[in-house]
């Protein structure tokens, strides 16, 4: 794509000596030295010199990551209440005990003699004392206890946590909240929700955007017109109020236990909810660049050196299309988790025991009273909601410039 | 007459927009099995025949579309499903003024601080202005609105104890609100300023003014202001579209009587008829602030005719 300009060398000294052979092999040396540069490269390298942007994005990693280990971390029970001890705790370094290994000691004593009749047992009654065995793992393991319903891999995690840290637990850090329970293990976990609803719903609105968008540029007049035209009529719908309405009409109780049936819980609905608001501009954004690069002449010069069109698809319009999308993704990224944030802070987003930032500082706000502020509960939730969306602003602020065109070899 | 020609497009647009919404809401709300008298199960079988005959629950879907659509086209909502004695109608028209005042104050201080912070950041290029500026822009971006409302009542309510806590009426029980709602949309003007300022500060016409021997005050806020002012109209439109999603969670913060309080409050208690009496004067406030902003933007830039923008 792009080279590294070199200006070619006039012959310094042209020597009648020197013939066409040697001249050849000289300008072939020089050429081999000239190394491509990728739009990709040439962004890496301009994204590199800010600063703001690397640290945004080490940081994100790095919470990301943590987010994703949470399990195997040794922190407290984001959902077990002690409502004698541990309320309102300011940040403390104190020691704290979740007595992991006694639980897990305790629960395997206590299913021990419903095994012991198991590796006796034949026929029927193997069947149902499986189903009783595994009705009490369900119900009764420490794990289900005292994180709300853990799939397989967190439960893989958590016991990888035990088998490292075994009793040991993180302090309170970040204090606990009205119910005793620890603020540092919640935000962690409420992180989970809040990432993954991010990403998620973006993938959705990416999906639709691009596709939408990309037909309406691709088929181009009637159709075009006729497709952007919706759009527009969309763009002046509050779609917020829109989908408030959708969220409770979904809540409702019988569609809520038709929906539950198939398997499709409240987090899916607002994953798709979600991503099928956002994609008005990506879908605006992708019809552009599609129009202006079915017509560009490097498609043509492509096509005359014999590249097939799917070698030009793949080479030539998807990664000229990506730039923009990929820029777009991590401001939409941000606009995604702070909407989700406000549906739960209104209480129609994600639902207790599951928790997510923007519940958090729910609750942080509903315990301000006049009397006693517990700062600890609305500023921890509230920084690394606000952080995290401040690391991926920048860091799309950072890749817009990397990976504008105007900026190539500077 | 092309402003005629582009009111007219327009009006067509909005009411093929609001029919959209409506038509989605109804058949939405309609769709929930159940009625919204559910809950009052004691109710003999009688009464309760008269009461959906009262609401057209008994006609087929199709009528009550049309009816419903007949008595919304003569502004006529209907009661409330939930709050005793109160028509939709009076609902709004009690909760219309406070949401207006709290978003016009919120447009208002998002303009003047944005833009006084951008011109300032880049006549003052590099400056300790510019970064300081700039990083609150970007902080008042990325904080949602929520945290920063909840923290603002912490430290200046709480700790501070300069502004009261809640409620409605006087002026200082407006400024906190806006202030917390006009934030991000400051802090993005401000970037969107700075950005324009910059670019125009290096035409050749403001060259010119400067040659002329104005005064950079004069310079800046009649020559080079005036171009870079067109990013900032442009995004009013989103910006309309934000405070009034911004509104709904600062009402609820600070309690304050508006239309948001009620709309999420129909949502949470499915008073089906307020909600759809809401988003609609929600869609309509949309389309009537983006209809203005294009309007504005002519004015603004005379390069831009009225016949591109319908």
């Amino acid at each position: 794509m792009t080279a590294s300009q070199s200006q070619p060398q006039p012959a310094s000294n042209p020597t009648a000596a020197e013939s066409d052979e040697q001249r050849y092999e000289r300008l072939l040396a020089e050429a081999s030295t000239i190394r491509g540069v990728s739009l990709w490269q040439d962004a890496w390298r301009r994204l590199r010199r800010n600063w703001m942007a690397i640290g945004s994005l080490a940081l994100l990693i790095a919470m990301a990551l943590t987010v994703l280990l949470t399990p195997a971390l040794p922190l407290q029970s984001p959902i077990l209440t002690d409502l004698d001890h541990r309320q309102f705790e300011p940040p403390n370094t104190r020691p704290a005990r979740l007595d992991l290994r006694q639980r897990l000691a305790e629960f395997e004593s206590d299913v021990r003699p419903l095994r012991e009749q198991l590796r006796t047992a034949s026929g029927a009654e193997l069947t149902e004392l499986r189903k009783q065995l595994s009705a009490r793992y369900a119900v009764e393991h420490p794990f289900q206890k005292l994180w709300h319903k853990p799939d397989w891999l967190s439960r893989q995690l958590l016991t990888l946590r035990v088998a490292l840290f075994g009793d040991w637990c993180i302090p309170s850090l970040c204090g606990t909240d009205q119910l005793g329970r620890d603020m540092l293990a919640r935000i962690c976990w409420g992180g989970r929700v809040s990432l993954v609803v991010g990403i998620v719903a973006t993938l959705v609105s990416l999906v639709i955007g691009v596709s939408y968008g990309a037909t309406a540029g691709y088929l181009g007049g009637l159709a075009d017109s006729l497709m952007m035209r919706i759009v527009d009529v969309l763009y002046s719908v509050p779609f917020i109020f829109v989908v408030i309405f959708l969220i409770t009409i979904l809540g409702q109780g019988d569609i809520k236990a038709w929906l539950d049936r198939h398997g499709i819980n409240q987090i899916t609905i607002f994953y798709f909810v979600i991503g099928a608001i956002y994609w008005l501009t990506m879908s605006r954004v992708v019809r552009g660049q599609v129009i202006s690069l079915k017509n560009e002449q490097f498609v043509e010069a492509a096509r005359t050196i014999g590249a097939s069109s799917r070698r030009i698809i793949f080479r030539h319009l998807i990664p000229n299309v990506m730039g923009v999308v990929i820029v777009y993704l991590t401001l939409t990224i941000p606009a995604v988790m702070m909407f989700e944030a406000f549906l739960s802070f209104l209480g129609l987003g994600v639902s207790p025991p599951d928790v997510s930032w923007g519940l958090l500082v729910n609750d942080g706000i509903q315990v301000i009273t006049r009397v006693r502020i517990y700062w600890w509960l609305v500023l921890f939730p509230g920084l690394t909601l606000a952080l995290t969306l401040f690391a991926l602003n920048f860091l799309g602020d950072g890749l817009r410039d990397a990976l504008d065109p105007k900026m190539k070899n500077r | 007459m092309p402003l005629l020609v582009f009111l007219l497009k327009r009006l067509g647009w909005m009411l093929l927009t609001l029919w959209v919404v409506y038509t989605v809401s109804f058949f939405l709300m309609r769709s929930v099995p159940g009625g919204p008298f559910d809950s009052e199960k004691q109710i003999p079988e009688p009464i309760r025949r008269n009461i959906e005959a009262r609401y057209r629950f008994d006609r087929p879907l199709i009528e009550q579309y049309g009816r419903h659509l007949w008595d919304t086209l003569h502004l006529d909502f209907g009661p409330s499903y939930k709050l005793e004695d109160y028509t939709v109608n009076e609902i709004l028209a009690e909760g219309f003024p406070v949401s207006a005042s709290l978003g016009i104050f919120a447009l208002t201080f998002a303009l003047t601080l944005g833009m006084t912070a951008g011109v300032v950041s880049a006549v003052r290029r590099q400056s300790v202005f510019d970064f300081s500026f700039m990083a609150l822009a970007t902080l008042g971006v990325a904080v949602p609105n929520f945290v920063l409302a909840s923290l603002s009542v912490v430290l200046f309510v709480f700790v501070l104890g300069w502004l009261p806590a809640a409620g409605w009426g006087s002026l200082q029980q407006i400024v906190l609100p806006a202030l917390c709602l006009a934030a991000p949309f400051a802090g993005y003007i401000a970037r969107l300023t700075r950005t324009g300022m910059l670019e125009v500060l290096n035409q050749d016409y403001i060259r010119t003014a400067y040659a002329k021997g104005l005064s950079q005050r004069r310079v800046v806020l009649r020559h080079a202001l005036r171009g870079a002012v067109l990013p900032v109209v442009s995004y009013l439109g989103p910006a309309t579209a934000g405070i009034l999603t911004g509104s709904l969670v600062l009402e609820r913060i600070f309690f304050l009587p508006g239309m948001g309080s009620h709309f999420i409050e129909a949502a949470l208690q499915r008073d089906y008829t307020l909600a759809m009496g809401t988003v609609l004067v929600y869609t309509l406030l949309l389309f009537t602030m983006n209809t203005l902003v294009d309007l504005a933007y002519c004015i603004v830039d005379p390069r831009v005719r009225l016949e591109q923008q319908a």
